[in-house]
């Protein structure tokens, strides 16, 4: 029998057992409980928001490095490089791979002469970068420290030398406004260009072709996908698709004729222009003075950029492309057979010049150059000795507002379309371009000065050799432009077609007006008279003189007299040979004077070299 | 009354099965524990970057580990109940040793060095603790009384705080939660802890109060982990990646990319789980749950067939401590609860922890193999 203590005992025994079994179920479904949310929350991850997290993961894992292309290269119409890239060198060390860093930099001092400074640079740029990665140490190494280096290259462990493409410009000077040149990509343009195809290139064009046909010359970027760790480190190449070169560009240019254009233009500040008439592609373009383009590549210094930015001679500003000058006489052959063809007048009608021009009921002298006047004068005449008044007389009959449509057509006053970024497009008034723009009605005397290429008129040489070789091809119009045909990285070509536009004109006027033109070099009148002499084939040409600044009523210009800057600017637009026109040159010479015996001379220069050249001569 | 020792395997027939029976080796947990032992080797093997050296260094750990189990296993419940005492105070005494001339690491103190080895005392305390409990209630123990619960908090606190001083904000809460397991199994009543649940949480701003600031920010990136991903909230993220990354399947064994690539920190101590979930996705962490589940229940079984109230509160409470590491550290890599020092447990690489729940695994055992048989 149980003692009472024993029954108290074992009745305690018997809650304590039924409190104990309690809490075990208690505590078993609060386990299973809070197990089942671990598991709803692995079911979240793994299943709901697997998608999200793997693409993480891969996006950890997978870093995609860019492979920038090679820069196309451009050359001239005959193959000759007009832009390359050559190989720079650069000392680089990855930290991680040398054994004693201190000792390492101070062999290198000693072998290399690095100054100090580039130590310390060296060390402040390390301690950005990851211990694997190379951080240059001398950047632009000549070819003398490679050699040095190299020797002992087997001393020096995790120190290497690294090569990278630099542009460079064969030509420098001779090419700088139309080849341009590349430089360091700012903030603006980096927010404009697409980030996967310029990641890892520094330069972009910035001027030129090299800017015009950035895209193309750029290339398309490659890319390497790399597995990497959480340092950084590469660990495996997963994937690597090859960049592709940027297109090989050949330009229609000339090389030894723009050499020549530009040695012609010596001395002066000014430019010249040579079209192809048959394709429009322009042989040479020259503006004066010019700058190094391999100057700007690395990032040209403050002082040598303010030098050329101050400078009073503008060597940045291409001449050829942006200037925009009065086409003073040049514009005559043009007017001429404007009136033609309007009939306003015909090839023999006659008008006296007694030296200068008065509108009726008018006191004042339109005044011709020639003081005495050229007496009787007719077109060919007119053309020829370059009579004002003649052209004075046409002005008025015809009207500024045909004049200005009919000039139009020849592209004055608009962008010609060439391949080249920031054209300007020179000016011919019109009627409704002055009571938009000045705010003021037409006057007949402003239609008197348009007419030889004065006032409010403005062209560009390029518009002037453009025109010129458009009147050369009879109307038809030539467009011009630098690239001839583009070479892509899979070897196909493709060639600058011309679009076909014609302007219609009565060839007989044509006929005419050309005579003319071959008249002001070949007949003894002829105001560029001096170039019949010594060759056999005819030349068609107008000489130009533009007035910088106006002389006064019965004031005489003297050109000793007054300042060299306000010196009239000598122009010429000519083709040739005439009957076959092959080339189209205009040339401005500013401040150089009379065009017939300053830039007359220079277009000749440039287009008895091409047609030698390219054995156009034979049949005369 | 004839007292004799009941052991339910002498009657098995194997060979095997009777040399665990003579070992006083449980079986079904010696299988549970040893299956969770094997999947830990897979996982450390393609989370250390198989690294061979390493997983051997963990194979002679749980070797020794199992040995201590067995020498535990074989040891009658009687003995602990006698040395809880003594083992307890030694166990403080060695805490507040370690607080005066313990070595540093990681920013806190907890290891001794005794010169051949480093022995952590926080360790040990997590078994002696819930062991002193038991030990206390056993004799004063039932119904459970103020003066009774006052002692058994006092005696929780005081490694408790100890631990968290040094600081070791995992240790301490896991020896907080094995003393409470056993004032549960005790019968607590629930108002109590009610009560007590609402005077902690409104404690919560005192102990942000007391907070280092390594943990303050393991909270605060815990809320909001997306702060700071390349700081404090990197663990998180990347542990998150990896697990998610993993899917359903998982990307096949030492497929993790997070672990192999270095993304996901501690990815063979606290943060294996991660390395586990990428590798073999949900279905295999579930079969690791379900493995875990198994083990608690056999354990919770050996408990409840305790046959003494010194056991039954011991056993319910070891019990209940390795859920909490297992629900800790998992919680902390899934991102639903902050990060504190827990490992994985038999999963994990390291030492002590290891020792530890092996150690408490052969008082299970001995618990229940050295029952003693009632006559009906």
């Amino acid at each position: 029998m149980p003692s009472p203590h024993n029954i108290f005992t074992l009745k305690d025994t018997l809650t304590e057992n039924r409190i104990f079994l309690s809490r075990i179920v208690v505590i078993f479904s609060f386990i299973v409980f809070l197990m089942l949310v671990l598991i709803s929350r692995l079911i979240y991850l793994q299943i709901v928001g697997h998608e999200h997290y793997a693409s993480l993961a891969t996006r950890n894992r997978i870093k995609i490095s860019s492979i920038p292309p090679t820069r196309g290269i451009i050359y001239d119409r005959n193959g000759r490089i007009l832009a390359d890239n050559l190989p720079s060198y650069s000392l680089e060390i990855i930290p991680e791979q040398v054994p004693d860093l201190d000792d390492t930099l101070k062999r290198l001092q000693v072998l290399l002469e690095i100054p100090d400074k580039k130590i310390a640079e060296f060390h402040k740029q390390r301690k950005r970068r990851k211990r694997f990665i190379n951080t240059p140490l001398l950047l632009r190494l000549t070819e003398e420290e490679v050699a040095n280096f190299a020797v002992m290259r087997p001393f020096f462990p995790g120190v290497d030398i690294h090569a990278r493409l630099v542009r460079r410009y064969p030509y420098s000077f001779l090419t700088a406004h139309v080849v341009g040149y590349v430089g360091r990509i700012n903030e603006k343009e980096l927010k404009k260009l697409p980030p996967a195809e310029y990641r890892g290139t520094y330069h972009i064009g910035k001027n030129g072709i090299e800017k015009s046909y950035e895209t193309l010359l750029h290339g398309k970027a490659g890319y390497k996908e790399v597995e990497t760790n959480a340092q950084g480190r590469d660990v495996n190449v997963l994937n690597v698709v090859e960049p592709e070169s940027g297109t090989k560009l050949y330009l229609s240019l000339d090389i030894d004729l723009q050499k020549t254009a530009y040695k012609t233009l010596e001395g002066y500040n000014g430019a010249l222009v040579a079209i192809d008439i048959d394709t429009g592609g322009v042989l040479a373009m020259v503006s004066r003075p010019s700058y190094n383009p391999n100057s700007f590549i690395y990032g040209i210094s403050n002082k040598e950029y303010a030098a050329l930015r101050d400078s009073t001679d503008r060597p940045l500003f291409d001449r050829a492309l942006r200037g925009q000058y009065p086409p003073g006489s040049t514009v005559k052959p043009f007017i001429g057979l404007a009136g033609l063809e309007h009939d306003i007048m015909n090839f023999q009608s006659k008008v006296y010049c007694s030296g200068y021009y008065q509108l009726p009921n008018h006191k004042h002298k339109f005044r011709d150059w020639k003081r005495w006047g050229h007496g009787s004068t007719d077109l060919n005449k007119a053309i020829t000795e370059s009579c004002d008044v003649y052209f004075y007389n046409l002005a008025v009959l015809m009207g500024i507002d045909k004049m200005h449509d009919f000039m139009t057509k020849f592209g004055f006053g608009e962008k010609t379309g060439i391949d080249l970024d920031g054209e300007k497009p020179g000016l011919f008034p019109s009627q409704a371009w002055k009571n938009k723009v000045k705010k003021q009605p037409w006057y007949p005397g402003n239609s008197i000065i348009t007419a030889i290429g004065q006032g409010f008129t403005l062209a560009t040489p390029l518009q002037l050799a453009r025109a010129t070789a458009t009147l050369a091809n009879r109307g038809q119009i030539v467009t011009p432009h630098l690239v001839d045909r583009i070479v892509y990285a899979n070897h196909t070509t493709s060639k600058i077609q011309q679009p076909k536009k014609i302007i219609n004109l009565k060839p007989q006027n044509v006929d005419n007006v050309i005579n003319s033109m071959i008249n002001v070099v070949h007949s003894s009148s002829g105001t560029a008279k001096r170039l019949a002499k010594g060759i056999k084939y005819k030349i068609a040409g107008k000489t130009g003189t533009a007035q910088v600044f106006t002389v006064k009523q019965n004031a005489r210009y003297n050109e000793d007299a007054i300042d060299y800057k306000l010196r009239d600017h000598a122009l010429f637009v000519s083709f040739a040979p005439a009957d076959k026109p092959k080339i189209a040159v205009a040339v401005i010479v500013e401040n150089g004077g009379h065009g017939g015996s300053v830039a007359a001379p220079m277009a000749a220069k440039v287009m008895q070299q091409f047609l030698e050249d390219n054995n156009l001569l034979d049949e005369n | 009354m004839k007292i004799e020792t009941r052991n339910e395997h002498f009657q098995s027939s194997s060979i095997i099965g009777k040399i665990l029976a003579k070992l006083h080796i449980d079986t079904l947990l010696f299988v549970g524990l040893g299956l969770v032992c094997a999947l830990s080797f897979l996982i450390l093997y393609s989370a250390s970057n198989q690294d061979m050296a390493l997983l051997s260094r963990q194979v002679i750990r749980i070797g020794f580990a199992f040995c201590l189990m067995t020498a535990l296993a074989y040891i009658n419940p009687d003995q602990f109940k006698r040395y809880s005492v003594g083992l307890y105070i030694l166990g403080v005494l060695l805490l507040i040793a370690v607080l005066i001339m313990g070595d540093v690491g990681k920013g806190a103190q907890r290891w001794l060095n005794l010169g051949f080895f480093k022995f952590q005392p926080s360790e040990m305390i997590k078994i002696t603790t819930p062991m002193m409990i038991s030990w206390y209630l056993s004799k004063h123990g039932f119904p459970l009384k103020l003066k009774q619960l006052v002692i058994a908090g006092i005696l929780i606190c005081m490694p408790t705080l100890l631990i968290a001083k040094q600081p070791d904000l995992g240790t301490s809460l896991l020896v907080a939660s094995s003393g409470a397991a056993v004032l549960f199994f005790a019968g607590l009543s629930w108002r109590f802890m009610l009560i007590t649940g609402i005077v902690l949480t409104s404690l919560t701003p005192v102990l942000w109060h007391f907070m280092h600031d390594y943990q303050r920010g393991r909270v605060l990136t815990f809320l909001n982990p997306e702060a700071d991903p390349m700081g404090s909230g990197y663990h998180i993220i990347q542990s998150k990646i990896a697990i998610g990354s993993g899917g359903i399947y998982g990307k096949g064994w030492l497929g993790s990319t997070q672990s192999k690539l270095d993304y996901l920190p501690e990815s063979s101590t606290d943060f294996i789980f991660a390395v586990f979930a990428e590798e073999f996705g949900l279905i295999g962490s579930f079969v690791l749950l379900i493995l875990y589940l198994l083990i608690i229940v056999r354990c919770l079984y050996i408990a409840l067939e305790a046959q003494d109230t010194y056991s039954r509160l011991l056993a319910g409470s070891l019990t209940f401590t390795f859920f909490v590491y297992i629900f800790v550290n998992i919680g902390m890599v899934i991102g639903i609860l902050p990060v504190v020092g827990v490992p994985l447990p038999l999963v994990s690489y390291g030492g002590t922890s290891m020792v530890t729940l092996l150690a408490s695994f052969g008082i299970l055992m001995s618990i229940h193999t050295h029952r003693k048989f009632l006559p009906h």
